[in-house]
């Protein structure tokens, strides 16, 4: 199954690429590649001398799971057994629930249409194992059904390589003249048993045969959707203001949350109105927490941006983000934890101006000043902590260097009168040069290198002077000054 | 600097400073891009891992620049919030006065905005000493109109004292500080010498013809900031 998200135009080949020990290797290809010789697996340049004109993107595989992973839980529209199988299917256990949909082939018909309105293309089968209908999905007839006898029958002209059997085992069969899956099920067993009696499942044609027809169990295992833990107020008459509910309905909420032992780390407030549509707010806490006042007190200037319509008779306040949560005794004295309120604090804050302005500065090991220190979110783990200064520093930095024009420049030092912000600064004293060179692992090429002085002008302002460059240094005209912060 | 004292005066003057409990502060720098204001302040927090809430306004960010942990001596967290408006900047500094787990709050606003009045000042003050965290409103640009600040200092750059290696080079810095309001103690003036190394500050009397002087060491008083 591939993902045709922003598909290219069907009669140009295009590749997805992965890395591979000797340079990218092919992971996926359309259908006009594959008819072009294409074999996933093969290293790209191989390919591109065979399809010159081979679009090559790179893949996302991690993201590829993920959405796998979601489109698991998607799909239980279906049947309530569904799992992931390897990286590129999925194996639903539809027994008993192929009827809801009018029998097994329309059940196939309805999964293609919805997975093709989902933008995917999909290839299915419906089969007694899991084994058998692996091999069909993927080498099978379009849309083909085995019934419960017909193994041998459906699945004896498919290739050796619909046993999931790992490649050398592949490849011994096809030397061995066993091309095809009947060919193995041909064999007597004994044979087959002395041959590969050491193997492991992957390299052992007799279990996997096994798994085809059933004598091996190979039972789904479903993982489990966490259950949505969720309140509503069911309202008389149509109302405009949730505010009075809302107290009421964060309590109840929270006892919820209390019996599963969780907290939440965010918060969705749906209004359902009379005039059939919803409308909704979010807000999102920086730790997990089930305390009702708290969590009201995050909807304080939210409501107002509900847009009640002529009014809504139905609200429901769904958990998100619900994380494991361990009650913990805070003080002895009943108190409440210092961290407990910074996070609160924290909450507020980012609650009412938004994730981006509550940020928390940290030191990072580089020697350019604008790349020595990051922002992260305010709670978040330092991840380079120990990081030491050892150079003098200034208190405040410019997040901009402004160019300052110089009026006096002397050979050695720093400019011995400069015009910054209209205003003439005559340089008294200073500390310097320090040489910081571009760090040419993250600098484009061309980048000068910056000489720092420590300046002083005659009302005692200390001031941080860059001259960016060296004169005649191959990388633009002549070197141009910057100030980039002050001392104290 | 304005009037200027005789040395006699400054005698009891040098320990004014100390064990105060914590409240509010204003400091105006002489000069929008000057740093003493800050640097005064950042000295005066007292000495905890407890971290800072550190609130800017756009203008003071774009012309003052932004504070830079690696400039600071003592190495602690900083919590940052940027907003653009002057009243989201006393809003959050007083919602964070109300959390006792910092060590201090610290609030850049530039000029005169109609919402830092003496209300907003004063609850500023009163919510500080409620949760006994210091708290200073550092002022940009601005005029020191009518304010419930129980300190108030006018802070100016001077030139810095020698090195000790390198005559051609700033050594510390010296700031001119000037308390030219206070509820709790005579106003006052003195020139201060940071001491980065220990972050500590020097204070000595401001004196015209410079005969007590921070290198000078005979009137030395230690503050506690």
């Amino acid at each position: 199954m591939e993902r045709h998200g922003n598909a290219p135009p069907d009669d140009v080949p295009v590749v997805l690429a992965r890395e591979g020990q000797h340079g990218p290797v092919i992971h996926a290809a359309n259908r006009k590649a594959r008819m072009e010789g294409i074999l996933p697996g093969s290293r790209v340049v191989d390919m591109r001398a065979i399809c010159p004109e081979l679009q090559v993107e790179y893949g996302d595989e991690a993201g590829d799971h993920a959405a796998l992973d979601r489109l698991v839980l998607w799909a239980r529209r279906w049947c309530p057994w569904t799992v992931r199988d390897g990286d590129d299917g999925l194996i639903l256990d539809t027994t008993g629930a192929d009827h809801l949909w009018g029998g097994e082939a329309a059940m196939l018909v309805e999964m293609e249409t919805q997975l093709s309105l989902l933008g995917l293309t999909a290839r299915l089968a419906v089969a007694p194992t899991w084994g058998a209908a692996w091999a069909l999905a993927r080498f099978g007839p379009v849309r083909s059904i085995c019934g419960p006898d017909e193994a041998y029958f459906k699945l004896g002209p498919l290739p050796v390589t619909g046993l999931r059997l790992d490649d050398p085992t592949v490849l011994l069969l096809r030397r061995l003249g066993l091309k095809t899956i009947g060919a193995v099920m041909d064999v007597p067993r004994l044979s087959l048993t002395r041959r590969f009696v050491k193997a492991g499942l992957q390299a052992n044609p007799l279990m996997r045969l096994d798994q085809v027809v059933g004598k091996l169990a190979e039972p789904v295992s479903s993982v489990d959707a966490k259950p949505v833990i969720r309140v509503q107020a069911r309202l008389a008459e149509p109302i405009f203001d949730p505010t009075p509910y809302l107290p009421d309905l964060c309590e109840a909420l929270c006892d919820q949350l209390k019996q599963a032992g969780q907290g939440c780390r965010r918060l969705h407030l749906t209004v359902y109105k009379t005039d059939g549509d919803v409308s909704y707010v979010d807000v999102a806490t920086s730790a997990a927490t089930r305390d009702p006042a708290h969590l009201h007190s995050l909807f304080r200037d939210k409501v107002e941006r509900i847009n009640p319509g002529f009014g809504f008779d139905l609200i429901t306040l769904a958990s998100g983000a619900v994380e494991e949560m361990q009650d913990t005794q805070n003080r002895l004295d009943g108190g409440s934890d210092a961290d407990l309120h910074l996070t609160r604090l924290i909450d507020r804050l980012t609650a009412k101006f938004g994730t981006h302005a509550v940020t928390r500065p940290v030191l990072r090991q580089s020697h350019v000043p604008e790349r020595a220190e990051t922002q992260i979110a305010a709670l978040a783990n330092d991840p380079d902590e120990g990081t030491v200064v050892t150079k003098e520093r200034p208190l405040r930095l410019l997040d901009h260097p402004e160019e300052v024009r110089v009026l006096y420049a002397v050979p050695e030092g720093p400019p011995a009168q400069f015009v910054w912000r209209r205003q003439t600064h005559r340089v008294a004293r200073y500390a310097g040069p320090e040489r910081i060179a571009p760090e040419w692992w993250k600098d484009r090429p061309g980048t000068r290198l910056r000489d720092y002085f420590k300046v002083e002008d005659q009302t005692g302002q200390r001031l941080w002077l860059y001259r960016e460059g060296l004169h005649e240094d191959g990388r633009g005209g002549d070197p141009r000054w910057f100030v980039h912060g002050m001392f104290a | 600097m304005g009037s200027l004292r005789m040395h006699k005066d400054l005698v009891g003057q040098g320990q004014r400073p100390v064990a105060m409990s914590h409240t509010l502060s204003e400091a105006f720098p002489n000069h929008p891009t000057d740093a003493s204001a800050v640097g005064f302040a950042l000295s005066r927090l007292p000495r905890t891992n407890a971290p800072i809430l550190w609130v800017q306004d756009r203008l003071s960010r774009k012309e003052a620049g932004r504070p830079a942990l690696a400039g600071m001596s003592a190495n602690r967290p900083v919590i940052m919030v940027d907003l653009s408006r002057a009243a989201d900047v006393l809003w959050a500094m007083e919602d964070g006065l109300r959390c006792r787990a910092l060590g201090g709050v610290i609030g850049e606003v530039w000029g005169d905005p109609a919402a830092l009045d003496f209300t907003a000042t004063k609850r500023l003050a009163m919510r500080a000493e409620a949760a006994d965290i210091s708290c200073w409103l550092i002022r940009r640009a601005a005029s020191p109109d009518l304010s419930a600040a129980r300190d108030r200092w006018r802070i100016t750059s001077l030139p810095s004292a020698a090195h000790p290696h390198d005559a051609q080079a700033p050594g510390a810095p010296r700031w001119a500080l000037d308390l030219f309001r206070s509820r709790r103690s005579k106003p006052g003036q003195w020139v201060a010498t940071y001491d980065g190394a220990a972050d500590r500050v020097h204070l000595a009397a401001a004196v015209r013809d410079r005969t007590v002087d921070a290198d000078d060491g005979t009137a030395r008083k230690r503050a506690a900031g």
